[in-house]
């Protein structure tokens, strides 16, 4: 039973549509930056995408080879285990079931690498089947440096830390492996309906 | 680098208010004592619930002030005008009153005479918060030398500002730089600008020292004072950010 706060009213009550915020959560209207380092720098020329099967296979992009894929818009609700939820964001990005459609797989986990040493883990059905993209435009403009741009991983079921900034590198694998904050005691999955927000959540 | 995975849940504890320090006119000071507490390490923060009477829930995170081991826990607080949380802490509670607390939480941000130095303190604001923990620390352990640049926009907003002028007195390996931004004191010494290139060369650590950075702050001072920081030739590797908000409250 938790401890009532003598005299907390709270206010937000009435703004938040409480089928759309997760436990625990708030709704802002700012876009938080929370990012453990310096934000990488990443030229267009320089930027690559290679995306790796648990038999070595490697399917790789540009950055004008990831244009021409096919762009979809996209409108989510993000959640960051920091406690803040943003409602309708609007991205567009490329879907990952566009980047898994040429590849054979039976890998059951994704590992994410960003440029900047970053890496997240996720079982590979919480990628595929609409769940997932690679985003590069965010409300129409292009996806800002320090909210992961040139192109983050954008994974708006799960705690956005699981959305890697800066993504460059997609790995199938047979074994899960934990990335940087499921290392330093962050949930292993992060379901944010569940409030899985730390280890034993 | 150490990493340190929290085994088991973190459940949520009782908490009750001991003192509260007001610093300035809108940052407070909550002295929580919290039986179970498990232990900190400067730079982690803890995880606060409150619960109004209708069942309703908010949680917000803060960084953990103090140092010290034993079951204390000491948040700063700073009033956000149209806050839900913060008004209530620094305004309502008072010493006797119970809050939820969980953690701690982090494991990167973090740092312990252990990990070395030299050790290089960037704090803008209330970004002060988490790294006066770690000068703390420093300043009882006595090994590790520290510089740490402040800003802030006036004297009077400077939290902790008399301790830490107290502490550099005392100890000749800890030295402070302090930026204020907006107004100052007759007969200043100190800067009275924004952190920029000029004054990271003057006052910080030098690359070449290989200093563990830690820089924290509204994520917009952090922004310029990483990419600063990397202009002069420090290793990102080594320099640990902690963005603070906007928060809402």
């Amino acid at each position: 039973m938790a401890i009532i706060s003598r005299g907390f009213k709270g206010r937000r009550q009435q703004d938040s549509p409480l089928d759309r915020v997760p436990p625990g959560q708030y709704v802002t209207n700012d876009f938080p930056v929370l990012s453990a380092g310096p934000t990488p720098l990443v030229a267009l020329d320089k930027w690559n995408l290679t995306l790796t099967t648990e038999t070595g296979q490697t399917t790789a992009w540009t950055w004008d080879e990831f244009l021409e894929l096919p762009i979809e818009p996209i409108n989510v609700d993000i959640h960051c285990v920091t406690k803040w939820s943003k409602l309708d964001t609007n991205w567009e990005g490329v879907s990952i079931d566009t980047l898994l459609a040429g590849v054979q797989t039976s890998a059951g986990f994704l590992l994410v690498e960003s440029f900047d040493g970053y890496t997240t883990n996720l079982p590979l059905a919480d990628v595929t089947h609409g769940k997932a993209w690679i985003a590069h435009l965010y409300d129409g403009e292009p996806l800002r440096a320090d909210h992961g741009g040139p192109a983050r991983l954008l994974v708006p079921h799960l705690y956005l830390w699981k959305s890697a900034k800066w993504v460059t590198a997609l790995k199938l694998s047979n074994e899960d492996r934990a990335g940087f904050w499921e290392g330093y005691g962050y949930h292993n999955y992060g379901d944010p309906w569940k409030e899985q927000r730390y280890a034993g959540d | 680098m150490e990493r340190t995975a929290v085994r088991g849940r973190l459940n949520w504890l009782a908490a009750e208010v001991v003192e509260l320090i007001d610093e300035t006119e809108t940052v407070r000071s909550i002295v929580l004592d919290c039986p179970g507490w498990p232990g900190h390490r400067p730079g982690q923060h803890v995880d606060i619930r409150l619960t109004a009477e209708n069942g309703y829930q908010a949680q917000r995170s803060y960084s953990i002030a103090n140092s010290e081991r034993g079951q204390q826990v000491v948040i700063t607080v700073e009033l956000v005008d149209d806050g839900e949380v913060s008004p209530y802490l620094v305004g309502e509670l008072v010493a006797g009153d119970q809050i939820e607390l969980r953690g701690p939480i982090g494991g990167y941000f973090v740092w312990t005479p252990d990990l070395g130095g030299p050790l290089q303190l960037i704090a803008g604001g209330s970004g002060l918060v988490p790294l006066m923990a770690m000068v703390r620390l420093a300043s009882s352990d006595r090994q590790v030398p520290v510089r740490l640049l402040v800003s802030a926009r006036s004297w009077d907003s400077l939290i902790y500002r008399e301790e830490l002028v107290r502490l550099a007195g005392e100890m000749p390996m800890l030295h402070i730089d302090y930026a204020l931004t907006r107004t100052q004191p007759s007969n200043w010494q100190g800067y009275s600008r924004r952190v920029d290139k000029a004054m990271l060369e003057e006052s910080a650590w030098p690359a070449a020292d290989r200093p563990k950075t830690y820089v924290c702050g509204p994520t917009g001072f952090v922004e310029t004072v990483a990419m600063q920081l990397l202009a002069l030739g420090h290793d990102p590797k080594q320099v640990k950010t902690e963005r603070f908000g906007p928060s809402g409250g």
